[in-house]
């Protein structure tokens, strides 16, 4: 057996160093895509059996137990259905528009910290290379609905690219506290500057921020009550009213896997992240079978995704689709104002020395 | 004082949060899906559903030819043809009823002298091919003979609210 | 010959920095010759990425990213935005194509050869490194951009701000304009309705049977 494992660690070493860290972040990677994937095609069948419970319904229950084999059911009527692509459509932007939204949405895992050491790219500007390909995954609607060449699609594409546009400034603005707060735009260190239980979480001192971060986070995902870009009860089906079989799987699927995206950002930046909500809970310590209630681990950000995505759902079966006017004055007349606001708030409390920031190194 | 009121309201997401409540509370409600196949909601012995000719117990069919049926059926899915048999009685050469037409209103059975045709609690039928959905006397007949414990069963339990 | 793991790194870096060029170059190139006003202006926001990878490359992560950020995410989108809705007719404007191109070559021309002489001089007299070096461990481009940014060019950056400011406020006031007549919504006062304003729930006792 030792044998064996000589032999293996001896092929290893024996490689260049190159070929070593190929192979260790493609599997890195390998392994939060799968995770993801698998989230979410199980977000999925969450998100019916929430809402049916919130309507008195029962949910998918038919395919295997509970209905757990339902994501693949529809995975696989997706695979084998005929993509239909329009005659007069402008074809190449048209197969590529899904993948460009699809690829925005997993290449920004590569900075999310999953615990305090696996992460697949730990890069200073994390932040801010979040923020950058969250604006990327506009093109792909926007795309998607011009090259249809039907007006239904265009002006779904229209109404989403003006909104991501516009929540995209509060979004940024919100980090901008965030930021300020954390000194740093490592997503890890974000999170380290957490550290010591919920009363340290930029929650409690960021409170507005984070209610505008999570609202712009569900109007960028459009989802429900910002969905005006599918709006199914006026312009059929958005921007991929003409898309069939496996290219709707890819927007259905960037679509959550965006949810997902928002989600850990959220729980990141305003929840601590991986870190444990107890952490300042010393007497646990002397608990007989609870102290690992103190450590951080990947399954509190895991709860903590997980809580999110119910909100989203939750936000789905509660509320009626906003008005296209009203999106845009919600985005541009209370949200930027009250994010700028209370950058200057914490720009005061930072100078003055009080509150959360008195710790924060001014260089 | 109002409109300081509806600040607090609108800046604490106060109506919001009232809005997910109630999806909360509905979420820990028991669901009352009735799993369609599987469970069956009860029927009443009046349920309008496909259509059946009777005989009476000795065997001799119960439809006169009046065309009462035909003539209050409001949307003339009814058509009829007779002629006087050998036994010096007037009886149906044709009753089709076209399904794809009939809206299970249940005027022909009110209509009915003689409780000839009458609808079941049959509502678990298919058409497979073009044709199918006209309902030919042999078929009403063949309906009414299989069915025959039920109906009468559906009209003895009616019969004190007439 | 076994090559050291820093020329290795030497090597695979001037790869990427080529294909990054390639593309970019190609990219640069379908701007102006597609036909289509949207094909051009996603060739541009190809062109825009290559030029962050670029940036990125040079260990530049916070240029690279905010070129990606400003340019791609918000500028080209609103760009799209106006390209899609108006319809250019592309022939039409490429007539001027013939009469105009000595021009341009000229001063393509002209700013080939200033690079070209910049470069070059820089190499000469020993200014500019001829082979890309990594900065130390640790270093972070964002900081020292900050700290450059809001110490010795504070001035110079408040200013492009106002500018900037100015800029929105005069195109806000150039939209802004009552007409008369116009019938529009007050969302405000929409949202700010209570059930009490518009709702009157009457209590009556039941008539009596005759």
């Amino acid at each position: 057996m030792s044998d064996i494992v000589d032999y293996g660690s001896g092929m290893w070493n024996s490689l260049p160093p190159l070929v070593q860290y190929v192979t260790i972040v493609t599997w890195k990677v390998l392994f939060v895509v799968i995770v993801v994937m698998l989230t979410v095609a199980f977000s999925t069948y969450f998100e019916r059996k929430v809402i049916g419970s919130m309507q008195a319904r029962i949910g998918p229950n038919r395919v295997g137990p509970l209905g757990l084999g339902q994501p693949f059911a529809d995975v696989l009527k997706l695979l084998i259905k005929e993509v239909v692509i329009p005659s007069r459509s402008s074809k190449f932007l048209f197969v590529i528009a899904p993948l460009l939204t699809l690829t925005p949405a997993l290449a920004a895992w590569a900075v999310i910290p999953l615990n305090d050491w696996y992460v697949v790219a730990n890069i200073n500007a994390g932040l801010l290379y979040v923020l950058a390909l969250t604006s990327v995954g506009v093109y792909g609607v926007i795309l998607a609905g011009w090259a249809t060449n039907s007006t239904y699609a265009f002006i779904g594409a229209m109404r989403i690219g003006a909104q991501i546009v516009s929540y995209e400034i509060a979004m940024g603005f919100a980090l901008v506290g965030v930021l300020m707060a954390a000194g740093s735009l490592n997503l890890g260190d974000i999170v380290r500057a957490q550290a010591g239980g919920f009363s340290h979480w930029f929650l409690v001192p960021l409170l507005p921020l984070f209610f505008v971060f999570w609202i712009s986070g569900v109007a960028e995902t459009h989802r429900a009550p910002f969905d005006v870009a599918e709006g199914e009860s006026e312009i059929v089906a958005g921007f991929h009213v003409e898309y069939s079989g496996v290219a709707f799987a890819l927007f259905f699927l960037a679509e959550y896997a965006n949810m997902l995206l928002v989600s850990a950002l959220t729980a990141i930046f305003f929840l601590g992240g991986w870190a444990s909500p107890f952490e300042g809970w010393l007497f646990l310590d002397n608990i007989a079978g609870l102290a690992w209630l103190r450590e951080g681990s990947f399954f509190w950000l895991a709860g903590k995704i997980c809580f999110f995505m119910y909100t989203f759902f939750w936000l789905r079966a509660t509320f009626p689709r906003y008005r296209y006017d009203q999106i845009m004055r919600l985005g541009w007349k209370v949200f930027i104002p009250i994010t700028i606001i209370w950058i200057a708030v914490e720009g005061v409390m930072a100078w003055l020395q009080v509150g959360p920031w008195a710790e924060l190194e001014i260089v | 004082m109002n409109r300081a009121i509806s600040y607090i309201k609108t800046f604490t997401l106060w109506e919001l949060f009232k809005g997910l409540w109630v999806t909360q509370r509905n979420f820990f409600k028991k669901s009352i899906t009735l799993e369609y196949p599987d469970e069956k909601a009860p029927q009443s012995p009046r349920f309008r559903g496909l259509h059946a000719l009777r005989r009476y117990p000795n065997g001799e069919e119960r439809c006169i030819a009046c065309k009462l049926c035909e003539a209050v059926c409001p949307a003339l899915a009814i058509t009829i043809e007779s002629e006087v048999g050998k036994d010096g009685t007037r009886r149906t050469t044709r009753y089709d009823i076209d399904l794809f037409k009939c809206i299970y209103c249940g005027f022909c059975e009110e209509a009915c002298p003689v409780d000839a045709i009458v609808e079941t609690r049959i509502h678990e039928y298919h058409m497979e091919s073009p044709g199918e959905n006209i309902l030919t006397k042999d078929k009403l007949m063949a309906i009414g003979d299989k069915y025959d414990a039920m109906i009468s069963a559906d009209k003895a339990a009616d019969a004190p609210y007439r | 010959m076994r090559r050291t793991a820093k020329e290795i790194q030497m090597l695979f870096h001037a790869i990427v920095f080529y294909c990054f060029s390639a593309l970019l170059i190609v990219a640069s190139i379908g701007v102006i010759v597609s036909r289509n006003p949207v094909h051009a202006a996603m060739f541009l926001v190809l062109a825009f990425f290559q030029s962050a990878a670029l940036w990125i490359l040079a260990e530049a992560e916070f240029l690279g990213i905010v070129l990606v950020l400003v340019y791609v995410g918000a500028v080209m989108v609103l760009f799209l935005f106006v390209v899609m809705m108006l319809d250019i007719n592309v022939e039409v404007v490429r007539k001027g194509l013939t009469r105009y191109a000595p021009m341009g070559i000229a001063v393509s021309l002209l700013m080939a050869i200033e690079m070209v002489q910049l470069i070059w001089w820089r190499s000469e007299t020993g200014n500019a490194p001829m082979l890309f070096q990594p900065y130390p461990e640790g270093y972070s481009n964002t900081k020292s951009l900050g700290s450059v940014l809001y110490t010795e060019h504070v001035y110079a950056f408040e200013i492009a701000a106002v500018i900037l400011l100015l800029a929105i406020v005069a195109a806000i006031t150039l939209t802004m304009r009552k007409r008369p007549g116009l019938k529009v919504q007050n969302i405000a006062e929409q949202v700010a309705v209570r059930s009490e304003d518009r709702l009157r729930i009457v209590k009556m006792k039941s008539e009596k049977k005759l």
